[in-house]
């Protein structure tokens, strides 16, 4: 027993933070991507979040089955990532860091009120799959299976992440390109086209952890204006650009959100923004700092 | 790279008159807040736009004018807002103490967040002031005994105010816009002392290289801490005199869509200008009054226009048409 919780309830409410910290591994995944390579903080990521949340609905609703809907809905908002960085993003290279923020700022309203025309100012709902309903025991516990899977696909993602940068011909280019874009080209290999696929790449995991979300949470117009903050938080946790941090970084916050709300629920959301601002004094680089891009 | 451009570079060979028009800045500028109210279509959008534009001010002096991009100073106007509302609503403080206390209270806060803050440079930078800001929000989202929590502050009554043994008639809205233009005067006289004076410069020398301006001896780290603080305190002043105006402050102020606005409308007036600031805060409210009197999705336009002028008219509209007469 700690402080009136035996072990067996702490056992258990750190795999759900492991879970939560899943979505949060995959939303700064896609943030530090497109960070690390194109020095674009994204500030739309939680409307592309969202986006996936509302394309993952419409696809159900359309075909009726999930993991459809599942492989569909990153695809779809990572072509709208595509459209984004081509006609929005990259006029803005070379003219300032905060050009291409700001710019991304004023399109989450854009997304924001888009989808509330579209869909609708009140929340929808999209259903956990027949095949991930229930729980099952984890030995300290009965767990819910759905977020046994949220926790085995960041893992698949991150595995296909890894191997797609350190271990491809692409990724030996996408890691160049971090380093040193100009030689880069010199080199003959067309720059733009990569940062228009990493772009594409991060908001389409984006869009891969707003469907993965919607069945916990409603889905609403709004879902991803917290989200962006707490995204963010995570970055900074793990070290800007960085791939290991994100995922140390995510884990820790998930975990640190569900240890709080097993003490105190209402402070969880302090919580967080309480241990950025322990890190920050601790090590204001993050826990991975920044090594060279990305690593 | 600097994000605003200089805009002070008048040929030296003659005087040109917009240098004579910088020098009386602040003369000219109260003289435009003074006849504001009769250029609009009613006086509460007035009081609405004249505050907005001292907040986007304050922000401006981080963002226009030293190069930082804050994304909190929301946590600025709200805890302004929010602890001369308390003062008020709760402890029957006087009006002119209320105001006093909010932003002291902004200005506290912003030393706080500017401390964790400074230590992260460039693109951190709008990030972590985003997140501390929220961190505030949260905060006072949950001391519900003390704030309103989800439902905001309410009772925030202040019906006459007295000057000098005078009693004014607060809800009057006339009244109400001259008051806080004393506010509102005072506290541009000293921003525009402040850009004159060599802080000021160092500021800009900050922003257009701060390598350099370490180079040169000065102590960039303090320097840009103590900016951080008084545009706090600017925009903390904001909040206050916002929460005497509407009577109530909402959850919202604190959350970082408000942080946003005032990226949006320094921007939109053109960033590290003088007067920009209240041309920003005039364009986003009249978007914001015109187009929600056609749709509820006026935020449509808002993004669209923020996004073309990112794209296309990065000087804002003051910073284009000072641009444009100096060109001359």
């Amino acid at each position: 027993m700690i402080g009136g919780f035996s072990y067996d309830l702490i056992l258990l409410q750190l795999v759900t933070g492991v879970a939560l910290g899943a979505i949060y591994v995959l939303l700064a995944i896609g943030l530090s991507l497109i960070f690390g390579l194109l020095n674009v903080v994204n500030f739309a990521h939680g409307a592309f979040f969202m986006v996936g949340a509302y394309v993952g609905v419409f696809l159900f609703g359309l075909t009726g089955n999930f993991w459809i809907s599942l492989v569909i809905t990153p695809l779809l908002v990572g072509g709208l990532g595509l459209l984004v960085e081509r006609f929005l993003v990259r006029p803005l290279y070379g003219r300032g860091i905060d050009y291409p923020l700001l710019l991304t700022f004023g399109l989450s309203y854009v997304m924001i009120e888009a989808i509330r025309i579209t869909f609708g100012l009140t929340g929808l709902r999209l259903p956990t799959p027949p095949e991930l309903r229930g729980a099952v025991n984890i030995g300290v516990g009965f767990f819910p299976l759905y977020r046994l899977f949220l926790i085995g696909i960041t893992a698949v993602i991150i595995a296909a992440l890894w191997y797609f940068i350190e271990r491809t011909r692409y990724g030996l280019i996408i890691r160049a390109g971090a380093r040193d874009p100009e030689i880069v080209q010199v080199l003959g290999i067309d720059i733009a086209k990569v940062w228009l696929m990493v772009f594409a790449i991060g908001t389409g995991v984006a869009g891969l952890s707003g469907i993965l979300a919607a069945p916990l949470q409603g889905v609403t117009p709004e879902m991803g204006v917290p989200v962006l903050a707490e995204a963010f938080v995570v970055t900074v946790v793990g070290g800007m650009g960085s791939l290991g941090g994100a995922v140390i970084a995510g884990l820790l916050v998930g975990i640190v959100v569900a240890m709080t709300s097993l003490v105190a629920p209402d402070m969880a959301k302090v919580a967080i923004f309480t241990l950025m601002a322990v890190v920050l004094l601790v090590r204001p680089r993050g826990i991975m700092g920044r090594a060279g891009g990305l690593g | 790279m600097s994000l605003a451009q200089s805009n002070s570079t008048v040929a030296p060979t003659k005087r040109h008159w917009l240098v004579t028009a910088r020098q009386y800045r602040f003369p000219l500028t109260l003289a435009f807040l003074i006849v504001f109210p009769w250029l609009m279509p009613y006086e509460a959008l007035a009081v609405n736009i004249l505050i907005l534009g001292l907040y986007a001010l304050g922000f401006n002096l981080v963002f226009g004018y030293t190069g930082l991009l804050s994304f909190g100073h929301a946590a600025f106007l709200g805890t302004g807002a929010y602890a001369c509302g308390i003062a008020v609503a709760s402890y029957g403080i006087g009006w002119f103490g209320a105001i006093l206390i909010g932003t002291s209270v902004a200005t506290f806060t912003a030393a706080i967040m500017g401390v964790l803050a400074i230590r992260t440079r460039g693109i951190y930078f709008a990030m972590v002031t985003l997140a501390l800001s929220m961190c505030v929000y949260y905060a006072l989202y949950q001391m519900q005994w003390l704030t309103g929590g989800e439902n905001g502050l309410r009772g925030v009554n202040i019906k006459t105010i007295s000057v000098l043994g005078v009693e004014l008639p607060f809800i009057n809205p006339t009244v109400k816009y001259y008051v806080i233009l004393a506010f509102v005067a005072t506290a541009i006289w000293l921003f525009s002392r402040l850009l004159a004076s060599p802080f000021g410069a160092v500021l800009e020398a900050i922003r257009e290289n701060e390598e350099r301006a370490k180079a040169c001896g000065y102590d960039v780290a303090h320097t840009k801490l103590l900016v951080f603080i008084i545009s706090g305190a600017i925009c903390g002043l904001a909040g206050a005199l916002n929460a005497l105006h509407l009577s109530i402050v909402p959850i919202e102020t604190l959350h970082y869509i408000t942080s946003g606005q005032a990226v949006m409308m320094a921007l939109l007036g053109g960033m590290g200008t003088f007067f920009g600031p209240f041309i920003g805060a005039a364009t986003f409210l009249l978007i914001q009054d015109v187009a929600s009197t056609i749709t509820s999705h006026w935020q449509l336009f808002v993004g669209i226009i923020f996004i073309g002028f990112v794209l296309f008219f990065p000087k804002g509209i003051w910073g284009s048409i000072l641009h444009w007469l100096e060109g001359r």
